[in-house]
Protein backbone atom coordinates (compact mmCIF):
# COMPACT_ATOMS: atom_id res chain seq x y z
CA UNK A 1 0.00 0.00 0.00
CA UNK A 2 1.10 3.41 -0.58
CA UNK A 3 -0.01 4.77 2.65
CA UNK A 4 2.26 2.44 4.16
CA UNK A 5 6.48 2.78 4.48
CA UNK A 6 8.35 -0.51 5.65
CA UNK A 7 10.92 0.36 8.43
CA UNK A 8 12.96 -1.91 10.58
CA UNK A 9 13.70 -1.36 14.67
CA UNK A 10 16.43 -3.16 16.27
CA UNK A 11 15.21 -4.14 20.17
CA UNK A 12 17.11 -4.14 22.91
CA UNK A 13 17.82 -7.56 22.94
CA UNK A 14 19.25 -7.42 18.98
CA UNK A 15 15.92 -8.64 17.36
CA UNK A 16 15.22 -6.89 14.37
CA UNK A 17 11.34 -5.94 13.52
CA UNK A 18 10.10 -5.24 10.43
CA UNK A 19 7.41 -2.78 10.59
CA UNK A 20 4.85 -1.15 8.22
CA UNK A 21 4.43 2.38 9.64
CA UNK A 22 1.35 4.07 8.00
CA UNK A 23 2.36 7.66 6.83
CA UNK A 24 -1.08 8.86 6.70
CA UNK A 25 -1.79 9.40 10.31
CA UNK A 26 0.41 11.53 11.32
CA UNK A 27 2.44 8.87 13.35
CA UNK A 28 5.88 9.39 14.77
CA UNK A 29 8.59 6.65 15.11
CA UNK A 30 7.75 6.14 19.03
CA UNK A 31 4.08 5.66 18.06
CA UNK A 32 5.00 2.76 15.80
CA UNK A 33 7.19 1.09 18.19
CA UNK A 34 4.22 1.18 20.50
CA UNK A 35 1.33 0.12 18.16
CA UNK A 36 3.54 -2.97 17.27
CA UNK A 37 3.94 -3.69 21.20
CA UNK A 38 8.13 -3.05 21.08
CA UNK A 39 8.99 -2.01 24.62
CA UNK A 40 9.07 1.77 24.12
CA UNK A 41 7.91 3.46 26.65
CA UNK A 42 7.23 7.27 25.54
CA UNK A 43 6.20 8.26 29.21
CA UNK A 44 5.66 11.93 28.00
CA UNK A 45 3.43 11.09 25.06
CA UNK A 46 5.61 12.64 22.61
CA UNK A 47 6.77 16.03 23.86
CA UNK A 48 10.91 15.56 23.82
CA UNK A 49 10.38 15.38 27.19
CA UNK A 50 11.48 12.11 28.82
CA UNK A 51 13.93 10.27 26.30
CA UNK A 52 12.40 7.08 27.25
CA UNK A 53 12.19 6.29 23.11
CA UNK A 54 15.58 7.30 22.48
CA UNK A 55 17.27 5.25 19.20
CA UNK A 56 20.27 5.27 16.79
CA UNK A 57 19.60 5.52 12.95
CA UNK A 58 21.73 3.20 11.45
CA UNK A 59 20.87 3.88 7.72
CA UNK A 60 21.17 6.47 5.78
CA UNK A 61 18.04 7.93 5.69
CA UNK A 62 18.63 12.00 5.77
CA UNK A 63 16.27 12.94 8.52
CA UNK A 64 14.92 16.30 9.04
CA UNK A 65 17.03 18.16 11.60
CA UNK A 66 16.51 18.26 15.09
CA UNK A 67 14.33 20.52 16.98
CA UNK A 68 15.76 22.75 19.55
CA UNK A 69 13.40 20.77 22.11
CA UNK A 70 14.93 17.43 20.75
CA UNK A 71 18.33 18.93 21.42
CA UNK A 72 17.83 20.09 24.85
CA UNK A 73 16.56 16.53 25.85
CA UNK A 74 19.09 14.69 24.38
CA UNK A 75 21.47 16.41 26.12
CA UNK A 76 20.48 15.33 29.52
CA UNK A 77 20.26 11.93 28.15
CA UNK A 78 22.00 9.04 28.50
CA UNK A 79 24.42 6.54 25.96
CA UNK A 80 24.13 9.47 23.10
CA UNK A 81 25.17 8.69 20.06
CA UNK A 82 26.11 11.06 17.16
CA UNK A 83 23.07 9.13 15.55
CA UNK A 84 20.64 9.68 18.73
CA UNK A 85 17.16 10.76 17.98
CA UNK A 86 13.62 10.96 19.61
CA UNK A 87 11.85 8.23 17.85
CA UNK A 88 8.97 10.70 18.88
CA UNK A 89 10.18 13.65 17.12
CA UNK A 90 10.59 11.46 13.95
CA UNK A 91 7.12 11.66 11.50
CA UNK A 92 6.41 8.98 9.21
CA UNK A 93 7.08 9.81 5.29
CA UNK A 94 7.52 8.44 2.73
CA UNK A 95 11.11 9.42 2.49
CA UNK A 96 11.69 7.42 5.34
CA UNK A 97 10.91 4.03 3.07
CA UNK A 98 13.62 1.45 4.55
CA UNK A 99 14.27 3.30 7.70
CA UNK A 100 16.46 1.28 10.29
CA UNK A 101 17.00 1.82 13.73
CA UNK A 102 17.88 0.30 16.92
CA UNK A 103 16.71 1.61 20.52
CA UNK A 104 18.68 2.67 23.08
CA UNK A 105 19.03 1.42 26.30
CA UNK A 106 16.39 1.88 28.82
CA UNK A 107 17.31 4.87 31.40
CA UNK B 1 -2.18 5.98 61.93
CA UNK B 2 -3.95 8.35 59.34
CA UNK B 3 -7.50 6.99 58.75
CA UNK B 4 -9.63 8.06 55.95
CA UNK B 5 -12.60 6.26 53.66
CA UNK B 6 -11.12 6.38 50.23
CA UNK B 7 -6.77 6.39 50.22
CA UNK B 8 -5.84 7.27 47.07
CA UNK B 9 -2.43 6.64 45.96
CA UNK B 10 -1.04 9.18 43.59
CA UNK B 11 -2.54 12.88 43.53
CA UNK B 12 -2.07 13.23 39.50
CA UNK B 13 -5.88 14.63 37.88
CA UNK B 14 -7.37 10.85 37.84
CA UNK B 15 -6.44 10.64 42.19
CA UNK B 16 -7.43 14.42 43.05
CA UNK B 17 -10.76 13.67 41.03
CA UNK B 18 -11.59 11.47 42.70
CA UNK B 19 -11.66 13.31 46.03
CA UNK B 20 -14.86 15.21 44.12
CA UNK B 21 -17.08 12.50 43.71
CA UNK B 22 -15.74 10.49 46.71
CA UNK B 23 -16.92 13.79 48.85
CA UNK B 24 -20.19 13.99 47.10
CA UNK B 25 -20.70 10.40 48.48
CA UNK B 26 -19.59 11.89 52.05
CA UNK B 27 -16.72 9.51 51.33
CA UNK B 28 -13.73 11.05 53.03
CA UNK B 29 -10.31 11.04 51.05
CA UNK B 30 -6.46 11.34 51.62
CA UNK B 31 -3.89 10.91 48.97
CA UNK B 32 -0.38 9.93 48.92
CA UNK B 33 2.26 10.59 46.36
CA UNK B 34 6.11 10.37 45.85
CA UNK B 35 6.55 13.88 44.80
CA UNK B 36 6.42 17.04 46.81
CA UNK B 37 3.41 18.41 45.48
CA UNK B 38 0.28 17.47 43.59
CA UNK B 39 -0.31 16.66 39.82
CA UNK B 40 1.53 14.06 38.71
CA UNK B 41 2.93 14.07 35.33
CA UNK B 42 0.77 17.22 34.75
CA UNK B 43 3.07 18.91 37.34
CA UNK B 44 6.22 17.58 36.83
CA UNK B 45 6.89 16.89 33.44
CA UNK B 46 4.31 19.19 31.31
CA UNK B 47 2.99 21.74 33.43
CA UNK B 48 3.76 24.46 31.13
CA UNK B 49 1.76 22.08 27.90
CA UNK B 50 -1.80 22.73 26.65
CA UNK B 51 -3.95 19.86 26.81
CA UNK B 52 -6.97 19.62 23.81
CA UNK B 53 -8.99 17.34 24.69
CA UNK B 54 -10.30 17.63 28.10
CA UNK B 55 -13.87 17.96 27.55
CA UNK B 56 -15.24 21.82 27.65
CA UNK B 57 -11.90 22.58 27.70
CA UNK B 58 -10.48 24.20 24.28
CA UNK B 59 -7.54 24.46 25.67
CA UNK B 60 -5.57 24.32 29.51
CA UNK B 61 -2.42 24.09 30.46
CA UNK B 62 -1.73 21.33 32.25
CA UNK B 63 -0.67 23.09 35.41
CA UNK B 64 -3.81 25.25 35.43
CA UNK B 65 -5.73 21.94 35.22
CA UNK B 66 -4.35 20.69 38.52
CA UNK B 67 -4.38 24.17 39.88
CA UNK B 68 -8.77 24.18 38.89
CA UNK B 69 -8.86 20.29 40.48
CA UNK B 70 -6.73 21.36 43.75
CA UNK B 71 -10.19 24.03 44.13
CA UNK B 72 -12.67 22.12 43.31
CA UNK B 73 -11.43 19.56 45.69
CA UNK B 74 -10.82 21.80 48.86
CA UNK B 75 -14.25 21.84 50.20
CA UNK B 76 -13.78 18.16 50.53
CA UNK B 77 -10.72 18.73 52.98
CA UNK B 78 -8.24 16.08 51.60
CA UNK B 79 -5.50 14.67 53.67
CA UNK B 80 -2.18 14.61 51.90
CA UNK B 81 0.81 12.87 52.65
CA UNK B 82 3.29 14.37 50.06
CA UNK B 83 7.32 13.19 49.21
CA UNK B 84 6.53 9.94 50.54
CA UNK B 85 6.31 6.67 48.63
CA UNK B 86 3.44 3.90 49.77
CA UNK B 87 5.45 0.59 49.63
CA UNK B 88 2.69 -1.94 51.63
CA UNK B 89 -0.34 -2.39 52.02
CA UNK B 90 -1.67 -5.62 54.83
CA UNK B 91 -5.01 -6.58 55.12
CA UNK B 92 -6.42 -5.91 59.31
CA UNK B 93 -8.75 -8.32 60.63
CA UNK B 94 -11.66 -5.81 60.31
CA UNK B 95 -11.25 -5.59 56.52
CA UNK B 96 -9.05 -2.57 56.41
CA UNK B 97 -6.04 -2.02 54.54
CA UNK B 98 -2.98 -0.49 55.98
CA UNK B 99 -0.30 1.26 53.61
CA UNK B 100 2.82 2.42 54.95
CA UNK B 101 5.52 4.67 53.70
CA UNK B 102 8.78 4.51 52.66
CA UNK B 103 9.36 7.20 55.95
CA UNK B 104 6.85 5.16 58.02
CA UNK B 105 3.47 6.65 57.78
CA UNK B 106 0.82 4.71 58.12
CA UNK B 107 -2.73 4.97 56.94
CA UNK B 108 -5.97 2.83 57.05
CA UNK B 109 -8.83 2.85 55.31
CA UNK B 110 -11.53 0.28 53.72
CA UNK B 111 -11.01 1.29 49.97
CA UNK B 112 -7.39 1.62 48.03
CA UNK B 113 -7.94 3.71 44.95
CA UNK B 114 -4.45 3.31 43.13
CA UNK B 115 -4.10 6.00 40.64
CA UNK B 116 -0.36 5.81 40.23
CA UNK B 117 0.06 6.83 36.30
CA UNK B 118 2.77 5.48 35.38
CA UNK B 119 4.73 4.43 39.07
CA UNK B 120 6.24 6.36 41.30
CA UNK B 121 8.35 8.75 40.02
CA UNK B 122 12.45 8.01 40.64
CA UNK B 123 15.38 9.80 39.56
CA UNK B 124 17.16 9.23 35.90
CA UNK B 125 20.24 7.83 37.11
CA UNK B 126 23.10 8.65 34.61
CA UNK B 127 25.10 5.68 33.49
CA UNK B 128 28.64 6.22 35.41
CA UNK B 129 30.55 2.89 37.26
CA UNK B 130 30.48 3.06 40.96
CA UNK B 131 27.10 5.17 41.29
CA UNK B 132 25.21 3.55 43.33
CA UNK B 133 28.42 2.87 45.42
CA UNK B 134 28.36 6.34 45.89
CA UNK B 135 24.90 7.02 46.65
CA UNK B 136 24.67 8.51 50.02
CA UNK B 137 28.24 9.02 50.28
CA UNK B 138 28.43 12.30 48.29
CA UNK B 139 26.19 11.23 45.18
CA UNK B 140 22.76 12.45 45.88
CA UNK B 141 19.63 12.96 43.41
CA UNK B 142 17.18 15.03 45.90
CA UNK B 143 18.46 17.69 48.30
CA UNK B 144 16.79 17.12 51.36
CA UNK B 145 18.74 19.15 53.23
CA UNK B 146 20.65 21.98 51.83
CA UNK B 147 22.55 22.65 54.74
CA UNK B 148 24.65 19.32 54.80
CA UNK B 149 26.08 20.99 51.80
CA UNK B 150 27.55 23.89 53.67
CA UNK B 151 31.17 24.37 53.01
CA UNK B 152 31.58 21.37 50.74
CA UNK B 153 32.96 21.34 47.22
CA UNK B 154 29.92 20.19 44.96
CA UNK B 155 29.05 19.37 41.41
CA UNK B 156 25.90 19.85 39.62
CA UNK B 157 25.07 18.36 36.46
CA UNK B 158 22.48 18.76 34.35
CA UNK B 159 20.40 21.35 31.73
CA UNK B 160 16.91 22.25 33.44
CA UNK B 161 15.56 23.98 36.16
CA UNK B 162 16.55 22.22 39.09
CA UNK B 163 20.19 22.09 37.29
CA UNK B 164 19.95 25.53 37.57
CA UNK B 165 17.72 26.31 40.34
CA UNK B 166 20.17 24.19 42.62
CA UNK B 167 23.36 26.23 41.26
CA UNK B 168 21.48 29.67 42.48
CA UNK B 169 20.13 28.30 45.80
CA UNK B 170 23.49 26.05 46.97
CA UNK B 171 26.30 29.02 45.45
CA UNK B 172 26.30 30.88 49.12
CA UNK B 173 26.02 27.97 50.94
CA UNK B 174 28.53 25.88 49.25
CA UNK B 175 32.23 26.29 49.09
CA UNK B 176 32.62 25.68 45.80
CA UNK B 177 29.78 24.94 43.02
CA UNK B 178 30.68 23.53 39.40
CA UNK B 179 28.03 23.47 37.11
CA UNK B 180 28.19 20.67 34.34
CA UNK B 181 26.25 20.14 31.17
CA UNK B 182 26.93 18.62 27.75
CA UNK B 183 25.91 21.72 26.14
CA UNK B 184 26.10 25.66 26.38
CA UNK B 185 22.07 25.86 26.19
CA UNK B 186 19.89 25.46 29.36
CA UNK B 187 16.47 24.44 28.90
CA UNK B 188 15.28 26.78 32.43
CA UNK B 189 13.28 29.59 33.30
CA UNK B 190 14.67 32.71 31.46
CA UNK B 191 15.67 34.21 34.96
CA UNK B 192 17.47 31.59 35.87
CA UNK B 193 19.41 31.34 32.86
CA UNK B 194 20.68 34.83 33.84
CA UNK B 195 21.29 34.45 37.09
CA UNK B 196 23.98 31.55 36.39
CA UNK B 197 25.07 33.90 34.04
CA UNK B 198 25.86 36.57 36.33
CA UNK B 199 26.75 33.65 39.17
CA UNK B 200 29.53 32.86 36.19
CA UNK B 201 30.49 35.78 35.06
CA UNK B 202 31.24 37.23 38.90
CA UNK B 203 33.50 33.99 39.34
CA UNK B 204 31.43 32.69 41.80
CA UNK B 205 30.09 29.21 39.97
CA UNK B 206 32.32 27.28 37.64
CA UNK B 207 30.53 26.36 34.29
CA UNK B 208 31.68 23.49 32.63
CA UNK B 209 30.19 23.52 29.02
CA UNK B 210 29.69 21.20 26.82
CA UNK B 211 31.15 18.53 29.43
CA UNK B 212 29.96 15.48 30.75
CA UNK B 213 31.14 13.72 34.27
CA UNK B 214 32.68 10.67 33.21
CA UNK B 215 34.03 9.34 36.48
CA UNK B 216 33.52 9.40 40.09
CA UNK B 217 36.56 8.91 43.01
CA UNK B 218 36.98 8.08 45.99
CA UNK B 219 37.78 5.33 48.23
CA UNK B 220 35.03 5.38 51.14
CA UNK B 221 33.13 8.45 50.25
CA UNK B 222 33.08 10.43 47.17
CA UNK B 223 36.38 12.33 47.19
CA UNK B 224 36.49 13.33 43.24
CA UNK B 225 35.19 13.16 39.54
CA UNK B 226 36.35 12.91 36.18
CA UNK B 227 34.96 15.59 33.71
CA UNK B 228 34.85 14.74 30.26
CA UNK B 229 35.46 17.72 27.20
CA UNK B 230 35.33 16.71 23.56
CA UNK B 231 38.27 14.45 24.43
CA UNK B 232 40.18 15.66 27.16
CA UNK B 233 39.86 14.73 30.41
CA UNK B 234 39.91 17.05 33.57
CA UNK B 235 39.94 15.63 37.45
CA UNK B 236 37.92 17.93 39.89
CA UNK B 237 38.13 17.44 43.54
CA UNK B 238 34.88 17.06 44.85
CA UNK B 239 32.71 16.08 48.07
CA UNK B 240 29.08 16.16 46.58
CA UNK B 241 27.46 15.39 43.19
CA UNK B 242 24.43 16.24 42.42
CA UNK B 243 23.63 14.58 39.21
CA UNK B 244 19.68 16.34 38.11
CA UNK B 245 18.54 14.85 34.96
CA UNK B 246 15.00 14.55 36.01
CA UNK B 247 12.56 12.06 37.42
CA UNK B 248 11.01 8.56 35.35
CA UNK B 249 8.32 6.97 36.77
CA UNK B 250 9.08 3.29 37.41
CA UNK B 251 5.80 0.97 38.96
CA UNK B 252 7.66 -0.01 41.98
CA UNK B 253 6.81 -1.60 44.91
CA UNK B 254 3.07 -1.99 43.92
CA UNK B 255 4.43 -4.11 41.27
CA UNK B 256 5.07 -6.95 44.67
CA UNK B 257 1.27 -6.28 46.39
CA UNK B 258 -0.41 -9.74 44.51
CA UNK B 259 -2.24 -7.33 42.28
CA UNK B 260 -2.61 -9.26 38.57
CA UNK B 261 -0.20 -7.04 36.64
CA UNK B 262 -0.01 -7.34 32.59
CA UNK B 263 2.39 -4.78 30.75
CA UNK B 264 3.74 -2.72 33.81
CA UNK B 265 -0.39 -2.06 34.50
CA UNK B 266 -2.78 -3.35 36.71
CA UNK B 267 -5.53 -5.21 35.21
CA UNK B 268 -9.18 -4.75 36.32
CA UNK B 269 -12.68 -5.17 36.03
CA UNK B 270 -13.92 -2.30 33.24
CA UNK B 271 -17.14 -4.33 32.86
CA UNK B 272 -18.21 -3.20 36.66
CA UNK B 273 -16.31 -0.62 38.72
CA UNK B 274 -12.01 -1.21 38.04
CA UNK B 275 -11.68 -3.18 40.90
CA UNK B 276 -8.32 -5.33 41.04
CA UNK B 277 -8.25 -9.35 41.72
CA UNK B 278 -7.90 -8.17 45.46
CA UNK B 279 -11.74 -6.46 46.72
CA UNK B 280 -11.28 -3.29 48.08
CA UNK B 281 -8.24 -2.65 45.76
CA UNK B 282 -9.34 -0.25 42.71
CA UNK B 283 -7.28 0.67 39.98
CA UNK B 284 -8.12 3.68 38.14
CA UNK B 285 -6.50 5.68 35.25
CA UNK B 286 -2.62 5.38 33.43
CA UNK B 287 -2.11 2.76 35.86
CA UNK B 288 -4.84 0.22 35.05
CA UNK B 289 -5.33 -2.23 32.14
CA UNK B 290 -8.27 -3.59 30.43
CA UNK B 291 -9.39 -4.35 27.11
CA UNK B 292 -9.18 -0.90 25.11
CA UNK B 293 -7.60 0.96 27.76
CA UNK B 294 -6.96 4.39 26.57
CA UNK B 295 -4.32 6.60 28.92
CA UNK B 296 -6.48 9.28 29.04
CA UNK B 297 -7.08 12.59 31.14
CA UNK B 298 -11.02 12.23 31.11
CA UNK B 299 -10.91 8.40 30.86
CA UNK B 300 -9.10 8.85 34.58
CA UNK B 301 -12.15 11.33 35.33
CA UNK B 302 -14.75 8.51 34.58
CA UNK B 303 -13.23 5.33 35.97
CA UNK B 304 -13.00 7.71 39.21
CA UNK B 305 -16.45 8.03 39.25
CA UNK B 306 -17.67 4.70 38.41
CA UNK B 307 -15.32 3.61 41.36
CA UNK B 308 -16.54 5.85 44.07
CA UNK B 309 -19.82 4.55 43.27
CA UNK B 310 -18.24 0.95 44.32
CA UNK B 311 -16.20 2.03 46.93
CA UNK B 312 -19.74 3.72 48.71
CA UNK B 313 -21.50 0.25 47.99
CA UNK B 314 -18.18 -1.73 49.56
CA UNK B 315 -18.40 0.70 53.01
CA UNK B 316 -22.38 0.90 53.44
CA UNK B 317 -23.42 -2.40 52.00
CA UNK B 318 -26.72 -2.19 53.60
CA UNK B 319 -27.00 2.08 52.46
CA UNK B 320 -29.69 2.71 49.52
CA UNK B 321 -28.37 5.12 47.07
CA UNK B 322 -28.59 7.13 44.03
CA UNK B 323 -26.56 9.19 42.16
CA UNK B 324 -27.26 12.63 42.62
CA UNK B 325 -26.82 15.85 40.40
CA UNK B 326 -24.75 18.54 41.31
CA UNK B 327 -27.33 20.66 39.53
CA UNK B 328 -29.65 19.80 42.19
CA UNK B 329 -28.05 19.28 44.93
CA UNK B 330 -24.82 21.57 44.88
CA UNK B 331 -22.12 20.27 46.34
CA UNK B 332 -21.89 20.37 50.42
CA UNK B 333 -18.52 20.57 51.40
CA UNK B 334 -16.95 18.79 54.87
CA UNK B 335 -15.94 22.57 55.19
CA UNK B 336 -19.40 23.63 55.78
CA UNK B 337 -19.55 25.31 52.77
CA UNK B 338 -22.16 25.16 50.31
CA UNK B 339 -22.82 25.59 46.59
CA UNK B 340 -25.87 25.75 45.03
CA UNK B 341 -27.43 26.63 41.95
CA UNK B 342 -29.42 30.06 42.83
CA UNK B 343 -33.07 30.01 42.49
CA UNK B 344 -35.28 30.96 39.61
CA UNK B 345 -36.97 33.89 39.96
CA UNK B 346 -40.66 33.36 38.83
CA UNK B 347 -42.22 36.52 38.81
CA UNK B 348 -45.41 37.90 37.25
CA UNK B 349 -46.40 40.08 33.91
CA UNK B 350 -49.26 42.15 34.20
Amino acid sequence: MDTDIQIYVTDREGKRHALLAPIDMQMNLMEVCKAYELPVEGTCGGMALCASCQCYITSSHILPERSEDENAMLAEAFHLRDTSRLGCQILMTKELEGLEVTLAPEA
Amino acid sequence: MIKTDILIIGAGPTGLFTVFEAGLLKLKCHLIDSLPMPGGQCAEIYPKKPIYDIPSHPEILAGDLIKNLEAQIAPFQPGYTLGEHAVSIEKTEDDQFVVTTDQGTQHQAPVVAIAGGLGTFEPRKPPLENLEFFETKGVNYIIKDPEYYRNKKIVIAGGGDSALDWTIFLEPIASSVTLVHRRNEFRGALDSVDKVQELKNAGRIHLITPAEVTALKGKDKLEGITITREVATEDLVCDAFIPLFGLTPKLGPIANWGLEIEKNAIKVDNSLDYQTNIPGIYAIGDVNTYPGKLKLILCGFHEATLMCQSAFKRIYPEKRNVLKYTTVSGVSGFDGSQKQAAKSTIKSID
